[in-house]
């Protein structure tokens, strides 16, 4: 037997009520970790875009189209290297899933998306093939989209000049993400601006956004205030940010995410925190006499305290690293595909072993402490 | 029988219970010499526990000096004290005090996790505490699955097993029917005599005080008398 076979065996002193609470903490921590992996994914968002790029949208709203005229004189801003735009296109599969489509530019796609890769041959079929798309990997994975396939795609927006909403699409290339990050993104759908602007019924001559591709990211703020002041008083006023900025504002019309998961996060833990800490605070009042007797043997203050906060301990890392376990298993299962990617990565389990290491803390260390400091004469007696 | 192993000298003890101060030990001085087996005697609150938990080093006194295999120990840090108890006394007690979770074999070598040996070594050991105890065929059980007399062989083997100077038991028998409880006593006796253990036995019982050597009455924290076995 070793001191840790010791803790283990009191752990298991009462199975029903061990698994119990495992089982709570497992829920906890799967719970934390999809939802810390939701948390990341709108961060990542925001995150994996350096200020290498701006984005430029109408002042009012996103929502709200620009001009395509604003073009020439956007590029002509000093710093500026390359722009394309970007017109969502409110694409519908089938009956009614959403896809996250957009018309642009092929060739400036490709000179503002270095990340997206894909063959050469592909970009040049997009450039020139005006019912052209090209999709992301995970986007043809989820619905077996091979090139050379018609696709149909609906735009709950924008119908065809003879009323129809249906458009149909010649998938001419499947982009990867440059690394894993922008793997986890290529679930976008890509069509050719020139195409939909000719065939769209309405809404011709017209960008959602500009992205910038700039030449000197330290200039990044300087040309954003250059950029809006040249259209500040037009009926086209313009707010320039950064990609994540841009990104984030979007998100942000789905609410505070970040605030919404930390309060769930908060009830979970504080509830966990009541659950676990009751178990083994009542663990150690049933074993009052069985410390007295440790500390009888010779086992020092330290040596209980240290006893009872490994089981407090054990109890959180085995549950938590079982929920974390369990939430990359079903990240990676639902997370290949959709709109929005989860992915419970390096971040969430280096903050999910933060927390079990505070959760430990938090529920041990008040019962050790009592276990340690009791009198042995007193405990003996029932006292 | 000359060395004395333990000495209590002129040692007051009191307690405060809600606002109320105990004396329960007044000036009390004995000597036990090494090899002894000493019976200690007297009605509840005569102080005799209070005395076991001094020389067991678990309980400090409020004046006076406590010497045990020659250390003072009176004076020694909680630590200090912990890690002398663990080298130097065994304890049993009266329900035996054994960790449920754990079978007679693991409850034997929980006091050899506080030594170096190896776990080789520790299973030897234990093999041999359970061998003098006669429990050699039920090193498997857990304490619910052993008989009272049973529970307190292995509660005295695990007093045992890491070879302490002195044994401390308080009432052991307090809890067995005369068969087992003579069986028990026959036990200590055993390791007195035999394997010369100091023992101190706190009892209610005169019968089980024959066992001893000698018989030393309490009353009131205070010494009676001595009377030979």
């Amino acid at each position: 037997m070793t001191r840790s076979g010791f803790v283990f065996a009191n752990l298991l002193r009462k199975k029903t009520r061990t698994v119990l609470t495992l089982l709570s903490v497992v829920t906890a921590f799967l719970l934390f970790g999809l939802l810390q992996a939701v948390n990341v994914m709108f961060s990542a968002g925001a995150d994996f875009v350096g200020a290498t790029r701006l984005v430029t949208q109408a002042r009012v709203s996103f929502t709200q189209s620009l001009p395509m005229r604003l073009l020439p004189e956007i590029e002509a801003v000093p710093g500026v290297e390359q722009v394309m735009w970007q017109q969502w296109f409110g694409a519908v599969w089938q009956e009614n899933t959403q896809l996250f489509f957009f018309a642009t530019d092929p060739a400036r796609l490709h000179a503002v998306y270095p990340e997206y890769v894909m063959p050469d041959q592909q970009w040049k079929a997009f450039e020139e093939t005006r019912t052209g798309m090209i999709v992301g990997r995970i986007l043809a994975d989820k619905y077996g989209w091979r090139i050379g396939d018609k696709v149909p795609i609906a735009s709950n927006i924008f119908p065809q000049k003879n009323g129809s909403k249906a458009w149909i699409f010649d998938l001419v290339g499947i982009y990867d993400g440059k690394d894993e990050e922008w793997q986890r993104n290529t679930n976008l759908g890509w069509i050719n601006h020139a195409y939909f602007d000719e065939a769209t019924l309405f809404g011709t001559g017209l960008a959602g956004t500009f992205t910038l591709k700039l030449s000197n990211p330290d200039q990044a703020a300087q040309i954003a205030h250059t950029i809006d002041s040249k259209f500040e008083n037009s009926p086209d006023e313009t707010k320039t940010q950064t990609e994540k900025d841009s990104n984030l504002g979007f998100f942000k019309q789905i609410g505070d995410i970040g605030l919404i998961v930390r309060w769930i996060l908060f009830a979970v833990f504080f509830t966990l925190l009541l659950v676990v800490g009751n178990t083994i605070a009542q663990s150690v009042r049933e074993r009052i006499p069985e410390l007295a007797i440790l500390k009888t043997l010779g086992f020092t203050d330290g040596n209980v305290l240290g006893f009872v906060l490994a089981e407090a301990a054990a109890m959180c890392v085995i549950g938590g690293l079982l929920g974390l376990g369990l939430a990359t298993l079903i990240g990676i299962k639902i997370g290949g595909g959709g709109n929005f990617p989860i992915a419970v990565d390096h971040r969430v389990w280096i903050t999910g072993v933060l927390a079990i290491v505070g959760l430990s803390l938090a529920v041990g260390l008040l019962p050790a402490l009592r276990a340690s400091r009791l009198s042995i004469v007193d405990a003996l007696a029932g006292r | 029988m000359s060395e004395t192993m333990v000495r209590v000298s002129n040692v007051y003890k009191s307690y405060v219970r809600g606002k109320q101060k105990v004396e329960v030990l007044h000036g009390l001085t004995i000597e036990i010499p090494k090899g002894d087996f000493v019976a200690l005697m007297g009605p509840s609150g005569s102080g005799k526990t209070t005395l076991l938990n001094l020389i067991g080093g678990l309980d400090r006194p409020t004046s006076g000096e406590i010497l045990v295999g020659g250390q003072r120990i009176d004076q020694l840090s909680g630590n200090a004290l912990a890690k002398w108890r663990a080298r130097n006394v065994g304890f049993v007690f009266q329900f035996y005090n054994l960790m449920p979770v754990l079978t007679a074999e693991r409850n034997i070598e929980l006091p050899l996790l506080l030594t170096d040996l190896s776990a080789a070594q520790r299973r030897k050991s234990v093999a041999v505490a359970l061998e003098v105890v006669g429990l050699a065929d039920r090193a498997g059980h857990k304490p619910k699955e052993l008989s009272g007399g049973q529970e307190q062989r292995v509660a005295i083997a695990r007093a045992l097993v890491s070879d302490p100077t002195i044994l401390i038991c308080d009432e052991p028998t307090g809890d067995l029917d005369r068969k087992t409880a003579d069986e028990i006593l026959g036990l200590l006796q055993v390791l007195n005599r035999e394997h010369g253990k100091t023992i101190v036995l706190v009892t209610h019982d005169p019968k089980a005080a024959e066992f001893a050597r000698r018989t030393l009455h309490l009353e009131k924290g205070q010494l009676l008398e001595q009377a030979a076995a």
